[in-house]
């Protein structure tokens, strides 16, 4: 995801150079669409706003979200190496909150998820406070299975919707 | 045929209601001996009973003069022939008897209805003939006479009769539905009630849930929310006058109250936890709820009207839930406390918490019969199945057996339950039902996909 954006926007960036290039012939182009971008990319911050939701999703690489085994709201050592990434994030913009979005498969009844997704939602909230963050900047939210991300009904997509998500507030 | 005489014959000496479903010999509990322990009947279900076999006939309602009415039906004489159609499909739909309905049969005369002329009918091999008249009065409401005679006999079993206004007319056909499936089979009335349930629409990951609510056929369907904000688990109060259920305040869960009368939306209490679960009491004087703090999910109850609520678990694991027996003694509520979701059992209070389900895998949401007599509930072993158990946690029985079924509500007589199954991939839902049998199984006619039915009781 990370490198594939990269990629992009190098390809961006060669094209800009290379329209560049042959700019001076035709003097009454239409502006193009993506001239604001390059005149934006001035030096080498190119990536979005530090301290931004779409920045904490760029850095985390994927850890923003923590997955549980099924039935289980522990947090094991993956989910430990993520919400240590999110607490070093969290802790260089220490005015932003967090909501924390506890969801589960669809192979649970209704209720139960619900509470079974706040339950943890609450544990990678309890974790991240223990490394330091302040429990005042973290809420929680449970969807218990009403939000899956993975549409399947088999093992993998359940793996991938038994989940904690951190949101950033902007 | 020599059965429904001598069961008519035991009606008329006008014994009980209780000692006739008894008096029914019970074919299915000795016809399948190879069937496993937990499929056999138990006594308190009567099952198929020989009153399920006979045939019922169903005319077109006769009328004094075929007049305009300001029911959806048309005139008088339309009205007659929907109200027979109506109950022709109460009973065809829950496979309650062996109807036939007013398509097939001659309307009688307006003087048959009270003094029918049995030989036709009984030539034609019918054992029960429900007809009526409907009539429309001067203030624009309608008055329908129904019933129930004994073919065979040649004598009558029941009758009533009732003055609807016009957007009503259907209860008057449910009613007399209702006195037929008494009279016959010895069980209460069911057919004049209602359900809540979520419709649904939309892809997987992005459903949309609105409280709606329809007759116990699916007619008089309506939509109560917009489905801007999720809406799930809604409950009928006792009176009809309110709906509990969840849906999400500022993006987090929390209860409120639909009243019906107002038609606007209140929050049950301010909290700034989440909250599940809403339940009302069989008095609807009490609400119970389920509250996570910290991730610690418990159930709690408190007066409908407004005041203090009181904690009534208090384990480390998720309760939640809870359904209240009829004489509002004791909860059934769900609990993981043993490391699996299971069915417990406490007093009003809180106190004497006891577990009750003992069958491997997960049970879960329960469900207290309003007869008292059944806890239906959700079992999970790999599917999820419907169920029912004795309150003690006895007598296992599925109901159900597809990839999962969930969240089984009762009908009013505690003979039927409906329940929600969702399909395996493409996660669409739908709203069934089932009887005590488990033999008759269907999916109700909703106009979109539909989970969480909650049944209300018989209307006031």
């Amino acid at each position: 995801m990370n490198t594939r954006s990269t990629l992009a926007l190098a390809l961006v960036a060669g094209s800009l150079a290379l329209s560049a290039c042959s700019k001076k012939a035709p003097a009454s182009l239409p502006p193009d669409p993506g001239g604001a971008v390059s005149t934006d990319t001035s030096g080498q911050n190119q990536g979005p706003v530090p301290g931004s939701q779409a920045d904490f999703a760029a850095q985390m690489m994927g850890q923003d979200t923590i997955l549980f085994d099924t039935d289980r709201y522990n947090i094991d050592s993956a989910d430990q190496q993520a919400l240590a990434a999110q607490s070093v994030w969290l802790a260089k913009y220490p005015a932003k909150r967090i909501t924390i979005e506890g969801h589960c498969d669809e192979r649970g009844t209704r209720e139960y998820n619900l509470a079974l997704g706040e339950r943890r939602a609450n544990a990678a909230k309890n974790y991240l406070v223990s490394l330091g963050i302040d429990a005042g900047r973290i809420t929680t939210v449970s969807h218990g299975k009403e939000r899956p991300l993975a549409l399947g009904s088999d093992e993998d997509s359940w793996a991938k919707n038994r989940r904690a998500v951190t949101v950033t507030i902007d | 045929m020599k059965l429904t005489r001598i069961l008519a014959c035991l009606s008329l000496a006008a014994l009980p209601a209780a000692l006739l479903a008894q008096a029914a010999p019970q074919p299915e509990a000795s016809a399948s001996p190879a069937a496993g322990g937990e499929e056999v009947l138990t006594g308190t279900v009567s099952g198929e009973g020989e009153w399920q076999n006979q045939s019922i006939a169903i005319p077109a309602f006769a009328t004094n003069a075929d007049v305009p009415t300001q029911t959806s039906a048309g005139t008088t004489a339309a009205l007659g022939f929907s109200l027979a159609s109506v109950i022709y499909s109460d009973l065809r739909n829950n496979g309650l008897f062996k109807p036939t309905g007013p398509a097939s049969l001659p309307r009688p005369a307006l003087g048959q209805v009270q003094a029918p002329d049995y030989a036709p009918w009984q030539s034609r091999g019918t054992d029960m003939l429900l007809q009526g008249y409907v009539r429309g009065e001067a203030d624009g409401n309608v008055t329908v006479g129904c019933y129930l005679y004994d073919v065979g006999l040649g004598q009558p079993l029941a009758k009533a009769g009732w003055t609807v206004p016009p957007g009503e007319w259907r209860r008057a056909a449910h009613k007399c539905a209702d006195m037929a499936y008494s009279r016959l089979s010895g069980e209460n009335p069911f057919f004049d009630s209602r359900i809540a349930y979520v419709a649904e629409t939309g892809p997987k990951n992005r459903r949309m849930k609105r409280l709606a609510v329809m007759d116990s056929d699916g007619a008089n369907h309506r939509y109560l929310t917009t489905g801007q904000t999720t809406a799930l688990t809604p409950r009928y109060s006792p009176d009809y006058k309110k709906i509990l259920y969840l849906s999400y305040y500022n993006g987090s869960p929390r209860i409120y109250v639909y009243d019906l009368e107002r038609d606007r939306q209140d929050l049950l209490l301010q909290s700034k936890n989440p909250l599940f679960a809403p339940r009302w009491s069989p008095d609807g004087k009490w609400v119970l709820y389920s509250m996570a703090i910290a991730g610690n999910t418990d159930v709690y109850k408190m007066p409908a009207a407004g005041g203090n609520a009181v904690k009534l678990t208090d384990s480390p694991g998720i309760d939640i839930g809870g359904s209240f027996s009829p004489d509002g003694s004791r909860i059934v509520f769900e609990s993981d406390r043993s490391g699996s979701q299971q069915v417990y059992v406490m007093n009003a209070d809180g106190s004497g918490q006891k577990r009750i389900s003992f069958f491997g895998g997960r049970s879960a949401t329960p469900e207290w019969s309003p007869r008292g007599d059944q806890i239906a509930f959700t079992h999970i072993a790999g599917n999820f199945r419907i169920a029912i158990m004795d309150p003690g946690g006895g007598g296992l029985r599925y109901l159900t057996d597809s990839w999962q079924d969930e969240a089984p509500t009762w009908a009013p007589n505690g003979r039927v339950i409906q329940f929600f199954r969702t399909a395996r991939g493409s996660g669409k839902t739908g709203v069934w039902q089932v009887d005590l049998t488990g033999k008759n199984e269907r999916k109700l006619d909703t106009p979109v996909d539909g989970s969480d039915p909650a049944w209300g009781p018989l209307r006031p």
